[in-house]
């Protein structure tokens, strides 16, 4: 049996159908619209798996999903050397999501890392502390300010509502995911002009873990085949 | 097959050495408290270390050196000059190298003393020498207090020194703000006036904790910046040769000594270093094939303030260091108690070591 992870959730749950269809694969979900879980219309011996994308990579990387849709962002956070675990086979087209760094608009005197830098050495000598950085990607951002040189910041674990950490006095900047920047103007932040950590969009991956039998393989095959054609 | 007593006895073996010297056989907490080690070595150390959670202190790590908990220790005995000695597992993530061992031994010896800093220097020196014996060794050393020195010798703004001083352990991120400093590479102008800075500041809600005053403050020091001279070349080129100079350190010395007439400013700590070469040579080591970096050290741990050196295997390049050490006198300064307290050590793996001496006998 082959285990496809879906994301149970919301606008991304409904693109990922839509999607697949448009491939000729139909998703259906349970008679039970409670009860996560489901199969493919026409294509015997598939399980879908409903899962929030989050926990999509975790299963992906411990082979007991065969396949799965979620962000490329979240898949790069969790999976240390993820593209020794996972393939992507294609990527979907929706669910646009840039990782970038993110500070107060006020900080006329900041639009690059060079500043974030400079800043964070300028603010532990004045506030005795590091600059707090609120984000859940903390792997993704550690490397990425370790590649740029940036020094004397320290990063709080914010696993929602990360645009109001500054205002609530919980940060003094932010790393999360934007696709319009709408939310962050509204939270009075703007995005540093070299902050961007990585470009993300829902992506349907196969894992490179997982057992597949001889039969379980002409399956996968299959949706490979029908999932990986272009548009 | 590697057996876990014969690594024991390895351990002991080379502790055994530190112990004559009499120094105190300490024993040190596996967990610390994250804090004090993200305070230090920053949001890295995270990436580095097992993090664990207690109710009481909170956020807790499996240590990953001994460096802090023997610092600690110190403070609170707050005796010198003391001699210590210590012997059990570091815990580490290996996110780039899964390979890498997870947990290993360390043996470790550690002064702190502010009475004859290159006596000392050449004292744990000596005894990692002697501790590793029988090993095939390539020895690399430094002394980041010369390059600091240097830094603090140029004749520029107090801003610009801090700022260099800050990332002399990032080698890439210095060299880069060297340059803009130099006038060998753009550096940020501020492309409006205070005024019209002030202006656009105004425009938005000020939130958080960074307050206008702090953004205010930075917009004049940008200014003046940009209104600063270049670093004079000639004082460039120096740092530029202390940096790139690779020599034996006989050869180095002469090549620092000439330096320094041309730079006082590190003069002193050229002084330090020719001391240390004679206290080196009254242990019996061949300083004749002694070899000396001048950027070595400089991507290790941000704490080494001076000498510095590291003992690897000739034959197995791609192990990781077997010993390494140094003098790291600002530490204490850093930490909590804001006390200065001069202090050399080392830190040697005997999995390694241990390895090495079996191979030696295949």
């Amino acid at each position: 049996m082959i285990r496809l992870g879906v994301p149970s959730k919301g606008r991304l749950m409904g693109q990922t159908f839509d999607w697949f269809s448009k491939r000729g694969i139909n998703l259906v979900r349970s008679e039970s619209d409670r009860e996560y879980a489901g199969h493919i219309e026409g294509i015997e011996n598939v399980q879908l798996i409903f899962l929030s994308a989050s926990e999509i990579p975790r299963e992906l990387f411990a082979g007991r999903l065969h396949f799965g849709v979620t962000g490329y962002d979240v898949i790069q956070e969790k999976l240390v050397r993820f593209n020794q675990l996972v393939e992507p086979i294609s990527e979907l087209g929706f669910g646009f999501a840039d990782l970038i760094i993110a500070v107060p608009s006020f900080w006329v005197d900041v639009e690059t890392l060079d500043d974030l830098d400079a800043v964070s050495a300028q603010f532990r000598d004045k506030h005795g502390y590091r600059l707090r950085i609120a984000t859940k990607y903390h792997r993704l951002l550690r490397e990425f300010l370790m590649e740029a040189g940036v020094a004397d910041y320290q990063i709080v674990d914010s696993q929602g509502a990360t645009e109001g950490a500054v205002k609530n006095d919980l940060a003094e900047a932010i790393a999360d995911i934007t696709s319009t920047g709408n939310t962050l103007k509204a939270n009075h932040l703007k995005i540093l002009s070299d902050g961007l950590i990585l470009k993300s969009q829902a992506t349907f991956f196969k894992s490179l873990t997982a057992e597949f039998s001889k039969e379980e393989n002409q399956v996968a095959n299959l949706l490979v085949k029908k999932l990986s054609a272009k548009d | 097959m590697t057996v876990l007593k014969d690594i024991s006895r390895e351990a002991r073996n080379l502790a055994a050495v530190f112990e004559a010297t009499g120094a105190e056989v300490v024993e040190l907490d596996f967990l610390q408290i994250s804090n004090v080690l993200l305070d230090l070595y920053g949001e890295d150390i995270r990436g580095r270390a097992f993090i664990t959670n207690d109710p009481v202190h909170g956020e807790m790590m499996l240590r990953p050196d001994f460096t802090i908990p023997i610092v600690e220790r110190h403070m609170a005995n707050n005796v010198s000059p003391a001699r210590y000695t210590y012997s059990g597992k570091v815990f580490r993530r290996q996110e780039e190298f899964p390979d890498r061992p997870r947990e290993f031994l360390q043996v470790g010896y550690e002064i702190f003393d502010g009475a004859n800093p290159e006596k000392a220097d050449a004292e744990v020196f000596s005894l990692v020498n002697e501790a590793l014996s029988g090993i095939q060794v390539r020895i690399a050393t430094g002394d980041i207090g010369i390059l600091m020195a240097a830094v603090r010798s140029l004749s520029t703004t107090d801003t610009r020194k801090k700022a260099l001083l800050r990332h002399i352990w990032r080698p890439h991120r210095f060299r880069t703000l060297l340059n803009q400093y130099s006038g060998l590479s753009s550096k940020p102008q501020p492309n409006q006036d205070l005024d019209d800075y002030n202006k656009l500041l105004d425009k938005f809600q000020a939130i958080g904790s960074r307050k206008v005053q702090e953004i205010k403050e930075r917009l004049r020091q940008i200014k003046l910046e940009s209104e600063t001279d270049p670093l004079d070349p000639e004082e460039v080129k120096i740092l530029d040769e202390l940096l790139s100079l690779k020599d034996r350190c006989m050869v180095a010395r002469s090549h620092l000594e000439n330096l320094s007439k041309k730079m006082p400013g590190i003069e002193s700590t050229v002084d330090n270093f020719a001391t240390r070469l004679d206290f080196l040579k009254k242990n019996g080591i061949n300083i004749d094939r002694l070899d000396f970096e001048g950027s070595y050290g400089r991507t290790s741990m941000e704490y080494y303030d001076g000498f510095v050196f590291g003992f690897y295997s000739e034959t197995h390049m791609d192990l990781a260091a077997v010993a390494t050490g140094g003098r790291y006198d600002a530490l204490t300064e850093r930490m909590e108690s804001g006390k200065k307290i001069p202090a050399v050590g080392a830190v040697l793996r005997p999995d390694l070591t241990f390895l090495l001496r079996e191979k030696n006998h295949d």
